[in-house]
């Protein structure tokens, strides 16, 4: 839909990394408007993740697969973000730019195992990130580690004039101390999360993180966030809907790929969309026009509002309770094989995969996705922190201190790096500082 | 066959449920061929995923408000299944709950002064359009409807 499209102006997050003086060198690919968990239905094509050339993964396939064309089964990274994450983790950059609306940053970071940081609502302008549900949208922060999420959020931060959602109270710097009352924390582990579908492997993750945070003097508590199971179901409604309303501005007259019809103005925009849009995005636009008709209206849209306080309710009873940062598996699983991905529609996969990330968009608060560790197939798993609203600081001060102590090793790329650098200079390169 | 076909159709679920229970045991008898060919014609009731609200004129409605079509059966398939996701949303009470629209509700939300402080840029701005005659984007007619549905074919445009 966006064929040829050269936009007039930098998004504000754009502008403020250029104005600092960061070098954009590109564009990343991604699921096509942001709709998908996989990255794989882009116009460009499916994005694959570099981890499927590590040496940690390939080490682990010579032991199972003999014979098999190497690069038939690749991985996938995760989505909707998933080039951001791809290009962070294969070194690219120093830092990418996703987008967060059920969890395209932080899905994609656990599957490439960098850090995906999606701030609270309103603390980041969206002026330039093209709208997909109005209410839930952020800008996220693709990161190697967290103190770079901290400073690339320190830029970014900050109220605009051209976002009326963005809040106005003053923003403090980024900094991140170094956090030493582990055991003033409270963390919280929400019982409804864990979901029948999830990996052993992570569940086992998930519980060694707990346990870690308990020795070092922490309380872990189990709570309750007794309408988990509806969240992503008010989710799809409310992302329909809304996904219906933003993509009508795209008709192809004032920007964008435009067919030749020519006989009148609705003829020329259905076929312009059509044209543009692909199956999951026609999919959405009806879905969402659907539960927008008059009569459904009541029972479908205001009914996932409704829905949706009671979640948003949900974390505010919790955090209420003394909890500091709740402590959740991102995903259910490492990344799968592309082959296998596509066996089910991108509807199916995003309902399964957003299961963890997307309740934290509906109540607008921020988290964190940090990689923990290699699972048996050399695959990078990620768990996720979810923290006050408006607390980003204290959230990124505690991933930190759980980066520290998992120490997730660097990925291995060598093989297809010709005249290579050793891994000493790649850890080098893995956190790098701007001076200001 | 075809007349309980016919009677069938007037039948509760339940109903519907004990007469497959007992085709399906005479079809055993009966054989193989004939059992596939009655279930093929009630696939779509008794399939709990499929919800019968979709019907053309739904699709011919949604086609024209949001102007994409849906292009193959298979799309109208996912709209069911959505609808059917969607509906788990009727198993929670709420009564007495606001719609939420903003998690930032409680703010106000900032109104900048209303000073024109960036703009003519018009030129940079013609520049994505197609096509453009001076200053104008250019729009092929507009106030005509598209046509029905009656009048295409369904989902000719794949």
């Amino acid at each position: 839909m966006l064929k040829g499209y050269v936009p007039p102006y930098n998004a504000t997050v754009v502008q403020k990394l250029l104005d600092k003086g960061a070098v954009l060198m590109g564009k990343t690919n991604l699921d096509e408007f942001a709709m998908g968990s996989g990255s794989t239905d882009g116009v460009f094509g499916p994005v694959k993740n570099p981890w499927s050339y590590s040496k940690q993964y390939r080490e682990k396939r010579k032991q199972e697969a003999h014979g098999e064309n190497e690069d038939s089964n690749w991985l996938i990274t995760g989505g909707s973000s998933g080039g951001s994450a791809a290009a962070v983790a294969a070194f690219t950059c120093f830092a990418a730019l996703g987008s967060d609306t059920g969890g395209s940053t932080r899905n994609p970071a656990a599957h490439c195992g960098v850090v995906g940081f999606k701030p609270s609502y309103g603390l980041v302008s969206r002026h330039g990130l093209i709208p997909l549900v109005n209410s839930m949208d952020v800008p996220g922060i693709l990161t190697r580690c967290v103190d770079d999420a901290a400073i690339v959020l320190g830029m970014l931060a900050g109220h605009d004039p051209k976002d009326s959602t963005t809040i106005q109270d003053p923003v403090k710097p980024f900094t991140l101390p170094t956090f030493a009352d582990v055991n003033k924390l409270c963390i919280g582990i929400p019982k409804e999360y864990l979901a029948p579908e999830l990996s052993s492997e992570v569940r086992s993750f998930w519980s060694k993180a707990a346990n870690l945070f308990e020795s070092e003097g922490a309380k872990v508590i189990e709570v309750s966030l007794p309408h988990t199971s509806y969240s992503i179901v008010c989710y799809h409604v409310l992302c329909t809907s809304e996904v219906a309303s933003n993509m009508a501005r795209f008709d192809g007259l004032e920007y964008g790929h435009r067919c030749d019809i020519n006989v009148s103005t609705e003829a020329m925009y259905a076929a312009t969309r059509r044209e543009g849009f692909n199956d999951v995005v026609r999919g959405r636009i009806l879905s969402g026009n659907f539960f927008l008709l008059k009569e459904n209206y009541e029972n479908y849209f205001i009914k996932a509002q409704k829905v949706r306080r009671l979640i948003a309710n949900d974390f505010v009873n919790v955090f209420n309770s003394g909890v500091d940062v709740l402590l959740t598996p991102t995903t259910l699983s490492e990344a799968v094989p592309y082959l296998e991905f596509i066996k089910e529609d991108n509807r199916t996969r995003s309902a399964q995969d957003d299961i963890f990330t997307q309740a934290v968009n509906m109540a607008g608060l921020p988290a964190v996705s940090v990689p923990v560790a290699l699972s048996n197939q050399g695959l990078p798993i990620g768990l996720q922190f979810i923290g006050r609203a408006f607390c980003d600081q204290q959230l990124l001060k505690i991933a930190k201190w759980f980066e520290k102590q998992v120490q997730f090793p660097v990925i291995q790329l060598q093989e297809l790096m010709d005249d290579c650098s050793s891994d000493f200079e790649i850890e080098k390169l893995s956190s790098v500082f701007l001076k200001q | 066959m075809s007349s309980l076909l016919s009677a069938s159709s007037a039948l509760s679920e339940d109903a519907l449920r004990r007469l497959k229970r007992e085709m399906w045991a005479r079809a055993v008898k009966l054989g193989f061929r004939s059992w596939v060919g009655w279930r093929r014609g009630f696939t779509s009731k008794a399939d709990p995923q499929r919800s019968d609200r979709v019907t053309a004129e739904v699709i011919e409605h949604l086609e024209r408000l949001a102007l994409v079509d849906f292009g193959s059966q298979e799309a109208v398939a996912r709209l069911e299944k959505a609808i059917a996701f969607a509906d788990r949303l009727r198993a929670v009470d709420t009564d007495g709950v606001e719609p939420m629209e903003s998690v930032l509700e409680d703010r106000c939300l900032y109104l900048r002064s209303d000073n024109v402080v960036e703009g003519n840029c018009a030129e940079e701005l013609l520049q994505n359009a197609h096509r453009v005659v001076e200053e104008y984007f250019v729009a092929p007619p507009g106030n005509i409807s598209l046509p029905k549905q009656d009048d295409q074919e369904p989902f000719s445009h794949i």
